[in-house]
């Protein structure tokens, strides 16, 4: 085990570093620059070469580009200041430390997909365990129907309908806004459940049908018979032996949906006027600004790779047949 | 139970008729190669599925080939059809050394040897017709019977005793001992010399199985075509094959014409074997014949028993079994082409011994009880 | 068309010594194509000490009978009908809480594939021992104490240590061992083995059978024994009910059946499977056709499509009435007894030799 985690983190940096240099040549290729940008209408080559070096854009590429990458192992100095590390260089457009905008803004996209994945698989798997349990039933019939519709509310066609609703026409729900769950809890999940669960609804839709479908699939197995055969009861080998089984697909399809739910928390952010990693992600693109891109490019990886080794270890905890090969 | 080895010569002259050889197979071996290792993968092992096979096949014969799982019949069938390249050996076909042939090379060979699958549902594509499945192979290979290729494969549809008319139906709409007819009548599109028959029967009912079993012997007799002939079942194989070659964890073990090896087998593994087999007691005369029960399950081809593969579920094994193989040959007193790889070889008979062989510790123990 | 519904009129209820008897069973589901009769008008006895083979190819309706019995069908496609007594307690009407009771306890069952039977999920010790601590309430010490004895019982090495290990890390034959434990782990009064061997190696099925035999003399369970292998059951059962169509088409000691067969379909059987000590020269002589679809049997016999023999019985009997099955030693089938007798001996016996 120990071995896999090693050599999976030993993958992750590979990878992290592939998407950097993937990142950062793209950029530089790019048709236009953030110096002549910033230079303005009116700009002299002079006042132009001038943007170029403060910003260490007249240096090589490949020079740039290690200079980047290795400031994140080891800080770089500006001439305003040490960027400790993990430095993730300074902003072109704002002159701030990427890390640090980073880290301001981090907390809320988090927020908003751990809350809106802790919503739809509890609710999406739990839909889907009553519909399979109770097959063929009235329950089952309204979760499927239910699913079948919500799975096609995506999220920038729902968000404005809650939001007229809720906030601008009832006035029952405050605009959704970011308060730090250390600070206050209740503030942060009153700031933020509208987000979630509009966020979620489609997940919960797709997990439900999912998770009956895989539980049906589970209670046909022949070990399911077998553990019957044995005479436990109903529920007990629903929950032990079918339940169990049921749960390595829907791991595997949440690990490749990892991806989807950050462009999710995107996309919701923007829907809600949140300042998440997605608005820092459309502010680099806009503004060309190259630090910022690579940061949010690199944490955004990060943190996919890291819940990605973690769908792993799920995995191995679920099936001894992965744990003990 | 003497390891003698002078037994009388027993019509050792009346060998069966020796023909021509059409394949030859020379320390044919396959070894699948297991990866692992930190940080970089790298080979850890090997399945040694087949090691160093030694087998002929005559014109027009029937080649049995039985054991149990693991025991490398079927890569063996896949190595003679080249579907899988050897890892070591030599494979001879009508002279010609297509061990190494490519794809090139391999062309007219691949014609005249072709195969027949277990499952008649999977080896079948669902989403093309009868006539297509069987007429493809014609296609690949360029070839134009007269009168064309319809009429061809509307000839070989009643050959192995389908309806010509069925020529638009999918494989689905036919059972499962008519979907094998279907395998057959492709195997024999190209006027093969040699099939390899890879359990053909052993997924139908039994009510089925023999239909299947008649008209591979039909097609066998009639169009002289040679069989490599792979199963488990060894009271099939008997009945379809002339020599049988009894095969265990990568080797062959016995081999021999039917006769030898169901009636007079020397190397204690053919004595389990055949004692295994469950038969119906059709009357009280049926000879009563020995009992012998192994302990365990076939071991690991990735990690085989050194010396003889065998020794460590035999009755008989010594020292001698574990540093030392045994060499395929013949035992003085067998008939020519009847060899065994055994130190200790049992005594040419199939009958109840004075005591069971019983090795399985918890039958033992349960038998003593009771008596 | 079928004048004869019901033919098998229910015998009187037997003896004490019936430990399982089953009345008339029939079997239904329902799918999208229709109804299918997986088993119509089913009666058997299994007596207690006794091995009760049933034999039949895919489709006989031998494996649904036999989940039946543990009430292991789909209540909502499945409709049953006939009486199922196991030691004088109905099983037809049983409530899903009464079987639970019964089920791993009075019967219990061997499944095929032990590898897809057993859970991936679970050690084997723990599944050996759950249903023994359900049933006899046993602590989780004594239930793994049962469990580890019982290993060591059906030639498990090491049971201390196996105990936990998971079943992907037996062999198919071990697996199956372990399988056969569970089944005894609560002493069984009556054991179904569903193709217990059929996965396994030839060397490794002589063993399990014994190995079934002996276990059997020791515990004294009645078994049913479900195989499409004749060799098998010949081997294993006391009795023999050869099923074809969802019926039984054969019944009587298993001597009487394999050495005296009645029925032409038992006897296509025989002389489609080639002996081990039989004449080389002697061709198989296959059943011609395939077995029917049950979702639309053929009326009469349902046998008669394939029948060699039809022609001898005379009129449109075997195409219209259903030929009843006695009680004991008896074939479902319109020829008289002395057809039977001499077409055995003239035309079957000489192609088993």
């Amino acid at each position: 085990m120990l071995q896999f985690i090693i050599r999976r983190t030993v993958g992750a940096v590979v990878t992290l570093f592939l998407i950097g240099a993937a990142t950062f040549f793209l950029f530089v290729a790019a048709p236009s620059d953030y110096a002549s940008l910033a230079c303005g209408r009116d700009c002299s080559p002079a006042r132009l070469e001038d943007i170029r070096e403060a910003l260490g854009l007249n240096l090589p590429v490949a020079q740039q580009f290690w200079d980047f990458m290795s400031g994140i192992v080891v800080g770089r100095d500006f001439p305003d200041g040490h960027c400790a590390a993990p430095c993730l260089g300074q902003s072109f457009y704002s002159g701030d430390m990427v890390w640090d905008t980073i880290m301001d803004r981090f907390p809320l996209t988090i927020s908003l997909t751990v809350g809106a994945m802790v919503v739809f698989l509890t609710v999406g798997i739990g839909a889907g365990m009553l519909a399979a349990y109770r097959r063929g039933s009235a329950i089952d019939k309204v979760a499927t129907g239910a699913s079948m519709v919500l799975s096609s509310f995506q999220i920038y066609f729902l968000g404005p309908i809650v939001l007229l609703i809720f906030v601008y026409s009832t006035g029952w729900v405050e605009d959704p806004k970011y308060v730090p769950f250390t600070d206050d809890p209740f503030g942060w999940l009153a700031g933020l459940w509208i987000p979630m669960v509009v966020m979620a609804t489609i997940f919960t839709a797709q997990y439900t049908r999912m998770a009956r479908a895989s539980l049906v699939e589970q209670l046909a197995e022949e070990h399911v018979r077998t553990a019957r055969a044995k005479g436990m009861p109903k529920r007990y080998v629903f929950f032990r032996y079918a339940w169990r089984g049921s749960l390595i697909p829907i791991v595997t399809v949440l690990g490749i949906d990892l991806s989807s739910l950050l462009g999710g928390g995107v996309v919701t952010e923007l829907t809600f006027s949140l300042q998440g990693i997605g608005r820092l992600a459309v502010d680099g693109a806009v503004n060309k600004d190259l630090p910022l891109t690579m940061g949010v490019m690199l944490v955004g990886a990060f943190v996919i790779l890291l819940l990605n080794i973690l769908v792993d270890i799920v995995y191995a905890w679920i099936d001894p047949r992965v744990r003990l090969s | 139970m003497s390891e003698n080895l002078t037994l009388p010569a027993q019509q050792g002259s009346t060998d069966p008729t020796p023909t021509e050889t059409l394949l030859e197979v020379k320390g044919l071996t396959k070894h699948f190669p297991i990866y692992g290792g930190f940080p970089i993968k790298r080979k850890v092992g090997a399945v040694q599925a087949v090691d160093g096979v030694d087998l002929t096949v005559g014109v027009g014969e029937s080649l049995g080939l039985v054991g149990e799982s693991g025991c490398g019949k079927s890569t063996t069938g896949r190595l003679i059809t080249r579907l899988l390249a050897p890892t070591a050996g030599q494979i001879t076909y009508a002279g010609q050394d297509i061990t190494h042939a490519s794809r090139r090379q391999l062309a007219p060979v691949r014609s005249e040897i072709q195969m027949i699958f277990q499952d008649p549902y999977s080896s079948l594509n669902p989403r093309q017709t009868v006539g297509t499945i069987i007429k493809s192979p014609m296609e690949v290979n360029g070839i134009n019977p007269e009168g064309g290729r319809e009429k061809r494969v509307r000839e070989l549809l009643e050959l192995v005793g389908l309806n010509p008319e069925h020529y638009n139906r999918f494989p689905h709409e036919f059972s499962g001992g008519q979907r094998q007819r279907i395998g057959v009548a492709r195997a024999l599109a190209l006027n093969p010399k040699l099939i390899v028959a890879d359990e053909p029967v052993s997924a139908l009912d039994v009510s089925i199985q023999a239909q299947v079993v008649n008209l591979l012997q039909k097609v066998q007799q009639e169009l002289g075509i040679a069989f490599v002939f792979i199963a488990h079942d060894l009271a099939i194989v008997r009945h379809f094959s002339q020599r049988v070659a009894v095969m265990y964890l990568g080797k062959v073990v016995e081999v021999g014409d039917r006769d030898s090896i169901y009636n007079r087998p020397r190397h204690p593994y053919t004595h389990a074997l055949l004692s295994a087999v469950p038969e119906v007691e059709i009357s009280d005369e049926s000879e009563s014949r020995e009992r012998i029960r192994l302990a365990g399950d076939v071991p690991s081809p990735i990690h085989p028993p050194s010396g003889c593969r065998f020794r460590t579920r035999c009755w008989k094994a010594q020292d001698k079994c574990a540093t030392e193989e045994p060499p395929l040959v013949q035992l003085s007193g067998n008939r020519a082409g009847h060899l065994t790889a055994c130190h200790f070889p049992e005594d040419p008979t199939t009958e109840a011994r004075d005591e069971d062989v019983v090795l399985d510790p918890a039958l033992k123990a349960l038998e003593e009880d009771q008596d | 068309m079928t004048t004869l519904t019901k033919t098998e009129d229910a015998p009187a209820p037997t003896g004490p010594e019936s430990f399982l008897s089953v009345r008339d069973l029939r079997v239904q589901f329902s799918t999208e194509d229709g109804i299918v009769k997986a088993v119509d008008g089913l009666s058997f006895d299994v007596e207690r000490g006794k091995t009760l083979g049933i034999v039949g190819e895919s489709g006989s309706g031998k494996s649904v009978t036999n989940l039946t019995i543990l009430g292991l069908h789909n209540p909502r496609t499945t409709t049953i009908d006939g009486e199922i007594v196991l030691d004088g307690k109905e099983l037809v009407t049983a409530t899903e809480k009464e079987l639970e009771q019964l089920r791993g306890n009075k019967m219990a069952m061997i499944f095929q594939d032990p590898l897809t039977a057993l859970s991936p999920y679970y050690t084997v010790g723990r599944q050996l021992s759950e249903p023994y601590r359900k049933h006899t309430g046993a602590s989780k010490k004594e239930a793994k104490d049962r469990a580890i004895q019982m290993l060591e019982k059906v030639g498990i090495p090491q049971p201390k240590v196996r105990f936990d290990d998971y079943p992907h890390q037996f062999s198919g034959g071990m697996r199956q061992r372990a399988m056969i434990a569970m089944a005894l782990m609560c002493d069984p009064d009556l054991l179904i083995a569903d193709e217990p061997t059929t996965a396994l190696d030839v060397t490794v099925q002589a063993q399990i059978l014994d190995l079934l035999k002996d276990l059997q003399q020791e515990f004294g369970s009645a078994i049913i024994f479900i195989t499409h292998d004749l060799g098998v059951i010949s081997n294993m059962a006391d009795d023999l009910l050869v099923m074809y169509a969802g019926r039984a088409v054969e019944r009587g000691s298993v001597k009487e059946v394999l050495r005296t067969p009645k029925h032409p379909y038992t006897w296509g059987l025989l002389s489609s499977m080639p002996r081990l000590d039989g004449d080389i020269h002697t061709e198989l002589t296959p059943i011609p056709g395939a077995p029917p679809s049950l979702l639309n049997p053929p009326s009469g016999c349902p046998f008669h499509p394939r029948c060699a023999f039809k022609d001898k019985v005379s009129g449109t009997l075997c195409t219209d009435v259903r030929p009843p099955l006695g009680e004991g030693r008896d074939s479902a089938c319109h020829l008289t007894a002395e057809q039977k007798q001499t077409i055995f001996i003239d035309e079957i016996q000489p192609r088993l030799r």
